[in-house]
């Protein structure tokens, strides 16, 4: 797609159970400062996808993961875990605020958990930075230090973004990161995702066609663990090549 | 016509029998919860002419003092401090045993349901929650009474009550810890947290309530156990901090009270007491759970 990729994903498989593989020989690249649509119906393999670039599948054994993929020319296979995700945050389905923390002590999190000690003047800023990033501040700056878990569940989803650009990564996975939020809750995420976008690079799982075509600038679309075709979401969506995404982006499954 | 009439009575039978299921319902949980009320009444009724400072102040007195003073009328004088001094001090012993091992068990479980060494680590335990508390006492009495501390001992005791404590801590922790969400775990990985620290720093403090309850329920259980103690910490007069030596309990020296004509009185006192010490438990543990429950 362009000559400097962040991502390239190169001839990835992903096997739940020998034999059966939810994404198959998946081969592309991520443009910088982008945002980067994964669509297809449900079981594409579209999250396992995303699940492979942090390398989550680790925490499960059974899970077998062959390709590669390289961040900026290194394969993230040969990197210290923590590093990675350090690069690479994310974002989940369903927001998860640590519910024993309160506003603050989860933006600050990945530095709390990871034993990385700030000064609390540096703490104070990477927190402020984070909640205006995501456009929460003014609604929690006097609430700090009340648990996340009392917020509305968009803010909640803000403030897990907010988790994961405190670590200031270059990469944001978002699977799916309003599926579970109401339309106002939504459209807040949509726009914030379109400001995050100058400062990072967004990978945004989704199985909603219209909110892949109004806020990403690439789409890849996957079928049956298969990356059918991928491309400016504008081409995607008006030019379709091959006739599986003509069919889907047309309602004909999915 | 005839039909709607049939209908008709067919629902009046319905509501009869509805009516009727609904009643026994209620009079079986009336009579569930008479009991304890009974039982805390009657406890209250001929105990608490007892209960006053040198209760808890005071070693229990001798049969010939108790004689004396049933026999002027007044209340029997001494207490019950060397028995709460010997509970508290196996209970914690106990605590500081069998919270860490069975919170460590708890997890290891949890986090390796899968395993076939995890389910039967999962049956031992429950196994071993079902063992007569009797039994518990005789091991306990051949290992430590017999090999350790060569005589009764309030550390044989201790033994024992961690024995019986292992399976409710290990439960507890285990079920607490179904009840975290896994995207919460997911969500730790994914800042790059290592193993270990997500389950001190994440599931641990996550989960707080949940083990907290466990354990005060487990210590509320084991606070009245009489006859593993009778083999083990044998019971004392006097107030004892020694480990290696006999040490007395509250349920000891109820055994102790009842079995002596002169000291009946001391019986209703000494299990109000426990009663209420053990009710209190409870009800601090549900407090617990509401306050602290994130999930």
């Amino acid at each position: 797609m362009t000559d400097n990729p962040i991502l390239e994903i190169d001839n990835l498989s992903v096997a739940y159970e020998t034999g059966r593989s939810a994404v198959k020989n998946v081969s592309a690249s991520i443009v910088r400062n982008a945002i980067t649509a994964i669509m297809g119906p449900s079981g594409c393999g579209k999250s396992t996808l995303l699940r492979a670039v942090n390398r989550m599948h680790e925490l499960y054994p059974s899970i077998k993961t062959t390709g590669d993929i390289r961040l900026d020319g290194e394969s993230i296979f040969s990197m210290p875990v923590i590093e990675l995700r350090r690069r690479i945050g994310m974002v989940f389905q369903r927001p998860n605020p640590f519910p024993n923390m309160t506003i603050y002590e989860n933006v600050v999190a990945g530095y709390t958990l990871n034993d990385i000690r700030l000064k609390k003047t540096q703490r104070d800023d990477i927190v402020e930075k984070a909640l205006h990033s995501v456009t929460l501040w003014d609604e929690v700056k006097d609430s700090l230090f009340r648990k996340g878990t009392f917020l509305s569940g968009g803010q909640q989803q803000r403030l897990c973004i907010a988790r994961a650009i405190a670590f200031n990564p270059e990469i944001l996975l978002l699977d799916e990161p309003t599926s579970a939020l109401d339309p106002v809750a939504t459209a807040k995420v949509e726009d914030l995702l379109g400001e995050l976008k100058k400062e990072y690079t967004l990978l945004l799982v989704t199985h909603n066609m219209s909110q892949a075509a109004r806020i990403s600038d690439d789409s890849m679309f996957m079928y049956l663990g298969e990356l059918v075709e991928s491309g400016k979401t504008e081409t995607l969506f008006t030019n379709p090549h091959d006739q599986r995404t003509e069919a889907y982006l047309t309602g004909k499954f999915g | 016509m005839t039909k709607e009439i049939f209908l008709n009575e067919n629902i009046r039978q319905r509501n009869r029998k509805n009516k009727r299921f609904r009643w026994l319902v209620i009079a079986g949980s009336v009579i569930t919860i008479i009991p304890i009320f009974l039982i805390v009444a009657n406890l209250a009724v001929k105990g608490v002419r007892q209960i006053n400072i040198s209760f808890f102040t005071e070693t229990a007195p001798d049969t010939f003092q108790a004689m004396i003073a049933t026999s002027n009328g007044e209340i029997i004088p001494g207490g019950i401090a060397n028995g709460l001094m010997g509970s508290l001090l196996m209970v914690i012993i106990a605590s500081l045993m069998s919270i860490p091992v069975g919170m460590m068990t708890g997890i290891y479980i949890y986090e390796n349901s899968t395993s076939r060494y995890a389910s039967f680590v999962r049956s031992i335990s429950e196994i071993l929650q079902g063992v007569p508390s009797i039994i518990l006492g005789i091991i306990a009495y051949l290992w430590i009474v017999k090999g350790v501390t060569r005589g009764y001992s309030a550390f044989a005791g201790s033994v024992a009550l961690t024995i019986m404590m292992l399976p409710l801590i290990i439960r507890s922790t285990e079920e607490t810890m179904k009840m975290i969400p896994l995207p919460i775990r997911e969500a730790a990985f994914a800042l790059g947290v290592p193993y270990y620290k997500m389950i001190i720093k994440v599931l641990i403090p996550c989960s707080f309530s949940g083990l907290a309850t466990g354990i005060l329920l487990a210590l509320s259980r084991i606070l009245g156990e009489t006859a593993p103690l009778m083999l083990t910490a044998l019971g004392s007069p006097a107030i004892s901090l020694d480990i290696a030596k006999p040490v007395s309990a509250v349920p000891l020296l109820i055994w102790d009270f009842y079995n002596d004509p002169n000291m009946v009185n001391l019986v209703w006192s000494a299990s109000l007491f426990l009663m209420i010490f053990v009710l209190s438990l409870n009800l601090l543990s549900r407090s617990l759970a509401a306050k602290h429950k994130y999930i």
